[in-house]
């Protein structure tokens, strides 16, 4: 299934680019596309990794399963106003 | 309920223009308003001790609203309001500008003020948005934000009280 990961703000430019799209095998979780990041960018372990996740535009919690097409997000703590 | 979230006189909108405080009090007017209450928050030129020269601000535009028309759905189920707008502006803002404004209308001032208190902590809590400074300490991203939290806490038990009060009366 294919998932698309958008990043945000201090993660966005952390990572250089703001959005990509994952290949993944049916079952897998929000937790799950956290781990395939760390992997890919070492940056990301070393900067205290523990960043809030969204899916389809809703708040989820890391252990959200994800389905073919979902819109994953991952963003730190909000700081709006 | 989700019809009265999307009700007439309700808006909520990401923008990157000027946010226009007295065009957004008018737009939730209606004839049965006895008051109208505005906030609006600020780009201020100092954080943590250290002079600030402008911010930036980004959001996920679609969560944003998302998460915007769940707060007017809250604030709806607590009190009697007649309108309500909140609006977040995005980009690079200069000190002086308004990056947030919320406008309420409601028969009564107490619903009103009461409702806008609630509504600017929990758009500080849950809606994606963040803020870079651009200043003296150098360019960050502000991570969060604790006094949303703890004015959360102090306004939440008012908005069970109206609530009660309502259903008795």
């Amino acid at each position: 299934m294919f998932v698309t990961v958008k990043f945000f703000a201090s993660y966005r430019e952390m990572l250089g680019e703001d959005q990509l799209l994952l290949d993944l095998e049916d079952g897998f979780t929000v937790g799950d596309v956290l781990d395939i990041l760390k992997d890919r960018y070492p940056i990301l372990a070393d900067q205290g990794y523990m960043p809030l996740t969204a899916c389809n535009l809703k708040h989820v919690s890391k252990r959200h399963a994800l389905e073919d097409g979902d819109e994953v997000a991952i963003f730190p703590p909000v700081s709006g106003g | 309920m989700a019809t009265r979230v999307d009700a007439l006189n309700d808006f909520c909108a990401i923008v990157t223009e000027p946010i226009d405080l007295g065009s957004l009090a008018e737009k939730v007017r209606t004839g049965a308003s006895g008051a109208v209450a505005l906030f609006a928050g600020v780009v201020r030129d100092h954080n943590r001790g250290a002079r600030v020269d402008r911010l930036e601000y980004e959001a996920y535009a679609p969560m944003a609203e998302e998460e915007m028309r769940a707060i007017i759905g809250e604030l709806r189920r607590n009190w009697a309001l007649d309108g309500v707008a909140i609006v977040h502006r995005t980009g690079r803002l200069e000190i002086g500008e308004t990056s947030v404004a919320i406008a309420i209308s409601s028969a009564h001032r107490r619903e009103a003020l009461e409702a806008c208190a609630c509504a600017i902590d929990r758009v500080k809590d849950t809606v994606p948005i963040w803020k870079k400074e651009h200043g003296e300490a150098g360019d960050d991203w502000i991570v969060g934000d604790d006094s949303a939290r703890a004015g959360a806490a102090t306004i939440l038990p008012g908005a069970n009280r109206s609530a009660r009060r309502r259903d008795d009366a």
